[in-house]
C-alpha cells in the first residue's frame, strides 16, 4: 500500500453494473489501472471481464456505476467517444484490413491530409508523410517490416498483430486496452507481441491486458484484477502468488481470505 | 506479386486481344474503328464506374442498366414532350437514377438486406417505371441540345465524341478520389473487413450509402450519354448494361468479395468486352458467339481472382 499513494490511478471504475435481462455479466465491479503499468484481466468464462472491457472501452454503456479518467467522470456511449479520450483498443480478431497497407491500416479513420490546397480543397491524402510516421512508429515498438506500403495480408500473424499494436501505441494518450493480443499466435510470434506490450508500456501508457493465458499474465503483468461472477474479486501480485493459486481464485476454489495478504496487490 | 498481376492482367488481356484482332482484320487497329469502340464502349464504361464503387463495398447492383433507362426516358420525356428545357430535364433525369441509387443504399444499409436481393427487386421495379411512364414507346424529335454529347471532333483525322471525353474525365476523377483521398481509401476498407472500418470509426453504413447514391449519378449520367449517342429516350435500353457493366468491373480485375481493385481497370475491363465485339463483328461472327466468349471471359475472370486470393492466404 506504500507504494499506493506513489503511483497515480489512470482509470478507475467504481461500482459498475451491467445487466443483460436476467443476466446481470456486471455486479458492482470495481476497477483500477495505475498509470504506467501493465494490468492483466483475468477470469473465467462468464466472469464478467469482457463486459467490464467493453464498458472500459466504450463499446456499451454500463446501467449503474461510474467510469473516472484521470480523476475526472466520463460516460463513453461509443469506442470513438473512448478514443478521443485517449483509449485505444486492439481487438481480438485483429481489426486491420488485410488488401490495405501497413501505412493505410495505422492510419485508418484518421488519415492525414497534404498541407495547403492540395489537401483543403482536393482533399489529397499525405501518403508519404504516413508511410514516414508509420515508418517511426514501427521503429520505435521495434518491429521489423520492411516496407510500409506493403499490404497487412503478406505480413504474419505475429507481424500484423503488431500494426494493430502499433496503431494503438501511436495514438493512445492514456491507456492501451488489449483483448487477448496473443491468443491466434504460435510461441514464437506470441513472445514478440509480449516484447511489445512492454515497450508500449515503457513508452509511459497503462496497459490493460485481457488474457486466458496465465504464463503470459504472469510474465508480463504488474497486477492482476480477477474478476469472478461479475465482480472484482481481488488484485493479486504476479510475484507473490502461484499460477494454481491464481487458477483457484479465478475458479473459486479458493477465496481471496485464503491466499497470504502479501499477495495482494 | 498477385497484388501486381491483379492490376496488369486486365490490360495484358486487352493488348492480346487487340493485337488477335489486329491480326484478323485489317480494319481492327483503324482510327476510325477504334473511334467506334470507344463510342460502343462508353455507355456502359460510365455504368461500370458507379457498379465498380458498389462492387469495392463487397455490394453489387444488378439494377444498374435499367435504372439508366429510366434516368433516360426521364429526361426526354420531360425535354421531347412536357417542353422542360434539356439542362433541366436532364437535371431531373440524373435525379430520378440517383433517387434509386438512394433507394438501394437504404434498404441496403438501414434495413440490412442483401444488395443482390435489394437491386435485384429494384431492376424490376424500374424497368416497370419505365415502361408504364413510356407506354412502352421509344420518345423520339428530342431538342438539339440533348445530343450534344453525341457531337464529335477531330485529333489528326480521328473522330472523336465528347461523351467519350466525359466518360474518361469520370474515369479520372474516380480513380483519383479512390487513391488518393480519405473517402476512397474508406471504400476499400469498408468493402475488405466493415467490422475493422467501423472499429476504426469509419462510419461504415455511411461510406456505402454513399457509394450507391454515386452510382446512381453515374447511371444518371449514361443515360445521357445512351440518350446523346442513339438520339432517342429507348425503354428497353440497358438490358444488357445491366450484366456488362459487372462483367466489366470483373474482368477488370475488381474482386467481387470487395475491398480490391481499381476503377481504371474496369475500363480496361469495358474495353476488353468492346473490342471482343468488335474484332468478333470484323471477322464477320454471329452475336451469339460473342456472348458465348463474353461469358466464359467472366468465369475465367473470377476464378483468376479466387485462385489469386487463395494462394495470398
Amino acid at each position: 500500500m506504500a507504494t499506493a499513494n506513489a503511483t497515480t490511478v489512470v482509470m478507475e471504475a467504481r461500482g459498475l453494473v451491467k445487466r443483460y435481462g436476467h443476466v446481470t455479466a456486471l455486479d458492482h465491479s470495481d476497477f483500477e489501472l495505475r498509470s504506467g503499468e501493465i494490468l492483466a484481466v483475468i477470469g473465467d468464462n462468464g466472469a464478467g471481464k469482457s463486459t467490464l472491457i467493453k464498458a472500459l472501452s466504450g463499446a456499451l454503456a454500463p446501467d449503474e456505476g461510474e467510469i473516472r479518467l484521470d480523476g475526472q467522470v466520463v460516460h463513453f456511449r461509443t469506442p470513438m467517444d473512448a478514443r478521443r479520450a485517449g483509449i485505444e483498443t486492439v481487438y481480438q480478431d485483429l481489426a486491420v484490413a488485410p488488401a490495405l497497407s501497413i501505412a493505410e491500416n495505422l492510419f485508418l479513420g484518421r488519415e492525414l491530409r497534404r498541407p495547403g490546397v492540395l489537401g483543403s480543397v482536393f482533399r489529397m491524402l499525405d501518403k508519404k508523410k504516413m508511410r514516414e510516421d508509420s515508418t517511426s512508429h514501427m521503429r520505435e515498438l521495434r518491429i521489423e517490416i520492411g516496407s510500409m506500403a506493403q499490404a497487412v495480408e503478406t505480413l504474419s500473424g505475429g507481424q500484423r498483430q503488431g500494426v494493430a499494436v502499433a496503431r494503438s501505441a501511436a495514438f493512445a494518450r492514456h491507456v492501451v486496452i488489449m483483448d487477448e493480443p496473443t491468443a491466434a499466435l504460435g510461441v514464437k510470434q506470441s513472445s514478440m507481441v509480449l516484447d511489445l506490450i512492454r515497450r508500449v508500456r515503457d513508452r509511459g501508457l497503462s496497459v490493460v491486458l485481457i488474457s486466458h493465458d496465465m504464463p503470459h499474465v504472469f510474465e508480463i503483468a504488474d497486477r492482476i484484477h480477477v474478476a469472478r461472477l461479475g465482480k472484482r474479486i481481488a488484485i493479486l501480485n504476479p510475484e507473490k502468488i502461484s499460477m494454481s493459486d491464481t487458477v483457484a481464485l479465478m475458479t473459486g476454489a479458493l477465496t481471496p481470505d485464503q491466499v497470504a495478504p502479501d499477495a495482494l496487490a | 506479386m498477385s497484388r501486381a498481376l491483379g492490376a496488369v492482367g486486365p490490360f495484358l488481356a486487352l493488348v492480346a486481344a487487340s493485337v488477335f484482332f489486329a491480326t484478323r482484320s485489317d480494319r481492327f487497329l483503324t482510327g476510325d474503328n477504334l473511334s467506334i469502340v470507344l463510342q460502343q464502349v462508353m455507355v456502359v464504361g460510365v455504368i461500370a464506374i458507379g457498379e465498380t464503387l458498389v462492387i469495392l463495398t463487397a455490394g453489387v447492383d444488378l439494377s444498374c442498366g435499367t435504372v439508366m433507362a429510366l434516368g433516360a426516358i426521364v429526361m426526354t420525356k420531360l425535354a421531347a414532350e412536357l417542353g422542360v428545357s434539356a439542362p433541366l430535364a436532364i437535371a431531373v433525369g440524373i435525379g430520378a437514377t440517383t433517387l434509386f441509387g438512394l433507394l438501394n443504399g437504404l434498404l441496403v444499409t438501414r434495413i440490412n438486406l442483401p444488395p443482390f436481393i435489394v437491386t435485384l427487386g429494384t431492376l424490376n421495379i424500374a424497368f416497370a417505371i419505365t415502361q408504364l411512364y413510356s407506354n412502352a414507346q421509344t420518345v423520339t424529335d428530342l431538342p438539339e441540345a440533348m445530343n450534344a454529347l453525341g457531337g464529335t471532333f477531330h485529333v489528326g483525322g480521328t473522330t472523336v465524341v465528347y461523351g467519350v471525353v466525359v466518360m474518361l474525365a469520370l474515369y479520372a476523377l474516380t480513380a483519383f478520389v479512390l487513391r488518393e483521398t480519405a473517402a476512397g481509401r474508406h471504400v476499400y476498407a469498408v468493402g475488405n473487413n466493415p467490422e475493422a472500418a467501423r472499429l476504426t470509426g469509419i462510419a461504415t453504413p455511411r461510406v456505402i450509402l454513399a457509394v450507391y447514391v454515386l452510382a446512381g449519378v453515374t447511371y444518371g449520367i449514361a443515360a445521357l450519354l445512351s440518350v446523346a449517342r442513339t438520339g432517342v429516350g429507348d425503354p428497353n435500353a440497358g438490358q444488357t448494361e445491366n450484366l456488362d457493366a459487372i462483367t466489366a468491373v470483373v474482368l477488370g480485375g475488381t474482386s467481387l468479395f470487395g475491398g480490391r481493385g481499381t476503377v481504371l481497370g474496369s475500363l480496361v475491363g469495358a474495353l476488353i468486352v468492346g473490342v471482343f465485339r468488335n474484332g468478333l463483328t470484323l471477322m464477320g461472327v454471329s452475336s451469339v458467339y460473342q456472348i458465348l466468349i463474353t461469358g466464359i471471359l467472366v468465369i475465367l475472370a473470377v476464378a483468376t481472382d479466387q485462385l489469386s486470393r487463395r494462394g495470398a492466404r
